[in-house]
């Protein structure tokens, strides 16, 4: 099938975020052939799992529609989802890939209209929450999922549930059979868009979130204002419900320190001055504080910083926390510390603690063709051979803007390579 | 004769970050504190002392030699290690703190009488004579460090732990008198002179 029109002209693009999308799109736009795949069951990556992007504070689904109807009108792209890429071997202008595709247990007669999932009752995690609530075992991604197509989990197939699914469908769509496949291609250059990861906070144990309900990660505060997510937008606390009015925000949880991440994550400064305004909209009665080393927010954000630091709900104290203790009365997280602004030592109540967690790359674990040069963060470099490249935050811990940035110029370099092969066949 | 102090004031001027790079064990970890503060919040003995490990390095940055090296914060580290595994640039904390009271007794600028200093200096002591530290005349020595009524009322007060060791085989009587050493004491004295001439020679001291 897609294995014999790919050749050594065609980009194949790892990864089916921000990054991946743009990166794919600006070669397909220039005429060249893409091969776009993707992990999970639709495109869209970390970026469709924001509730708003900064600075503007605008809706992370206005750049993804943009991307998937540059997408739906360009023949020059095939998205491959649910598929890994198992192998890579060969050199620059001329890799042999091995694919590993999923079964999705659906085909391509969905309509999305939601009758399998009515019909099961098995619920799974919702990924899409970070695991904050479930779904369906037969379940559509996310609204934005493209394809826009269930998926079924796995758990179900072989069971009465599956069954139930199948019976569901007057499209004929779900196909309980489906095997994993593995495909082999043939492309000249490949860009890693692969992504990132949260880095896990349980490894911080002197913040306790593998101990206390009400210390949550900065992606899963992220999923609490959105009207998508699993409380509707309430920021409401996980250990108990109630609405959360005194929150606190730790910078660096994980990142700059050598015993968890190396490197800056770049993001999270500015990520957290975004949430202190979710929860300023959430509540104008609610403050947030912010406990910092420094606060790195870059070049034109700067700006941002300065309209929080007016904000009378929202105050900083630089003091990188040093442990998270709880009050058993109310379950409320107590920090301590001492800030570096006179050095006063601090136990101080909130009743939601956020930590904002560094960047991963999500290769980390995952064996890479030996070709492929990373830093000491385990970012990707590049290639050896010069003919595979890193785009978005595989690359660098990058915010959505840069990330796309990054993207474009993973494309032309593909393409320099993809004409580079050309011409030496030709000649 | 010119003191080691003064030697070392004359020598560094204004810059204690120098003195303390060259002169302390550890010290040129110093200038590699991010003042994050999270050795001074995860310190057991925080409260209680004057300066924590962040403002130490801060001061030393800042050029105040006499309040560091006159301070009794760094005698009060008892070296748990909590802030040197969580200082995110791996800072040798407890290191540190330690070189620096060593530094400061050497230069005859710690706080007199400071109890963790006196404990240090007849644990050393003890353990330099007899090539090994005899446990009996330790605690003597330091239970009588206040004077003869004094330590008698100690020795009463702590005679259930003495006469509890006793029973366990872990404290002999009779040390007293001789008190066990190791094979070749007066090697050991050669050896530890050796060793403080060569130190003292690389730190400016001799």
């Amino acid at each position: 099938m897609t294995a014999s029109i790919a050749t050594n002209q065609t980009i194949l693009v790892v990864g089916g975020g921000i990054a991946g999308m743009t990166a794919a799109l600006e070669a397909a736009e220039c005429g060249k052939q893409v091969i776009l795949v993707e992990k999970s069951p639709t495109l869209g990556g970390r970026t469709s799992m924001l509730y708003r992007y900064f600075p503007k504070m605008c809706f992370p689904t206005c750049g993804l529609e943009i991307n998937l109807r540059r997408l739906r009108g360009n023949p020059n792209v095939r998205v491959m989802t649910m598929t890994e890429v198992s192998a890579v071997t060969g050199s620059r202008g001329d890799y042999n890939v091995t694919l590993k595709v999923q079964p999705r247990y659906i085909n391509e007669s969905c309509t999305a209209c939601g009758d399998c999932g009515k019909a099961v009752t098995a619920e799974v995690p919702n990924v899409a929450n970070y695991g904050l609530d479930k779904v369906k075992a037969a379940y559509l991604p996310h609204g934005m999922a493209y394809p826009q197509r269930y998926v079924i989990d796995p758990s179900i197939v072989g069971t009465p549930e599956g069954e139930a699914a199948k019976a569901a469908c007057k499209f004929g769509a779900v196909d309980l059979g489906m095997q994993e496949e593995t495909l082999e291609l043939k492309v000249g250059s490949v860009v890693w868009a692969t992504g990132w990861r949260p880095y896990d906070a349980n490894k911080i144990q002197p913040y306790g979130y593998d101990r206390f309900a009400n210390v949550i990660t900065s992606l899963e505060f992220e999923r609490l204002c959105d009207p998508q997510g699993p409380t509707g937008g309430k920021i409401l606390r996980p250990g108990d419900g109630k609405e959360a009015k005194n929150i606190a925000f730790i910078q660096c949880a994980g990142s700059r320190d050598e015993n968890h991440l190396r490197h800056c994550s770049r993001i999270c400064c500015m990520a957290t001055l975004k949430h202190t305004q979710y929860v300023r909209e959430a509540n104008a009665e609610a403050k947030s504080t912010v406990y910092y080393i420094d606060i790195r927010v870059i070049d034109r954000l700067e700006d941002f910083y300065q309209n929080v630091q007016k904000d009378p709900n929202v105050s900083f104290v630089k003091s990188k926390v040093a442990r998270v203790a709880l009050n058993e009365a109310n379950d409320n997280p107590i920090l301590h510390g001492v800030d570096t602004e006179g050095y006063h030592r601090y136990a101080t109540e909130h009743d939601l603690v956020v930590l904002a967690v560094g960047m991963e790359p999500e290769v980390v674990g995952v064996k890479l063709p030996e070709d492929i040069v990373l830093d000491s963060s385990n970012f990707i470099e590049g290639s050896k051979s010069g003919g595979m490249f890193g785009a978005g935050s595989a690359a660098s811990p990058l915010d959505v803007n840069r990330a796309v940035q990054s993207a474009t110029a993973a494309a032309m370099r593909s393409i320099q390579v993809i004409h580079k092969t050309a011409s030496t066949e030709a000649a | 004769m010119t003191t080691a102090n003064e030697t070392a004031v004359a020598k560094y001027r204004n810059n204690f970050l120098k003195e303390v790079e060259a002169t302390v064990e550890e010290g040129h970890w110093v200038k590699m504190c991010m003042q994050c503060g999270v050795c001074a919040g995860s310190c057991p003995f925080g409260p209680h002392w004057e300066h924590s490990p962040q403002k130490i390095f801060m001061m030393i940055r800042a050029g105040k030699r006499e309040e560091v090296l006159k301070s009794d914060s760094m005698w009060m580290c008892t070296s748990c290690y909590n802030c040197m595994v969580r200082c995110p640039r791996e800072l040798p904390i407890t290191h540190i703190m330690h070189g620096l009271a060593n530094y400061a007794y050497r230069l005859g600028l710690s706080p007199k009488g400071q109890p963790n200093q006196v404990i240090a200096k007849l644990f050393w002591e003890s353990a330099l004579k007899y090539g090994r530290v005899n446990e009996l005349k330790f605690s003597l020595a330091m239970y009588f460090r206040d004077g003869f009524v004094q330590g008698v009322k100690n020795a009463l007060a702590m005679q259930g732990v003495g006469l509890g060791l006793v029973k366990a085989g872990r404290l002999n009587p009779m040390e007293i008198i001789s008190g066990h050493t190791c094979k070749d004491t007066s090697g050991i004295h050669k050896m530890i002179a050796k060793a403080r001439e060569i130190e003292d020679r690389r730190r400016g001291l001799a």
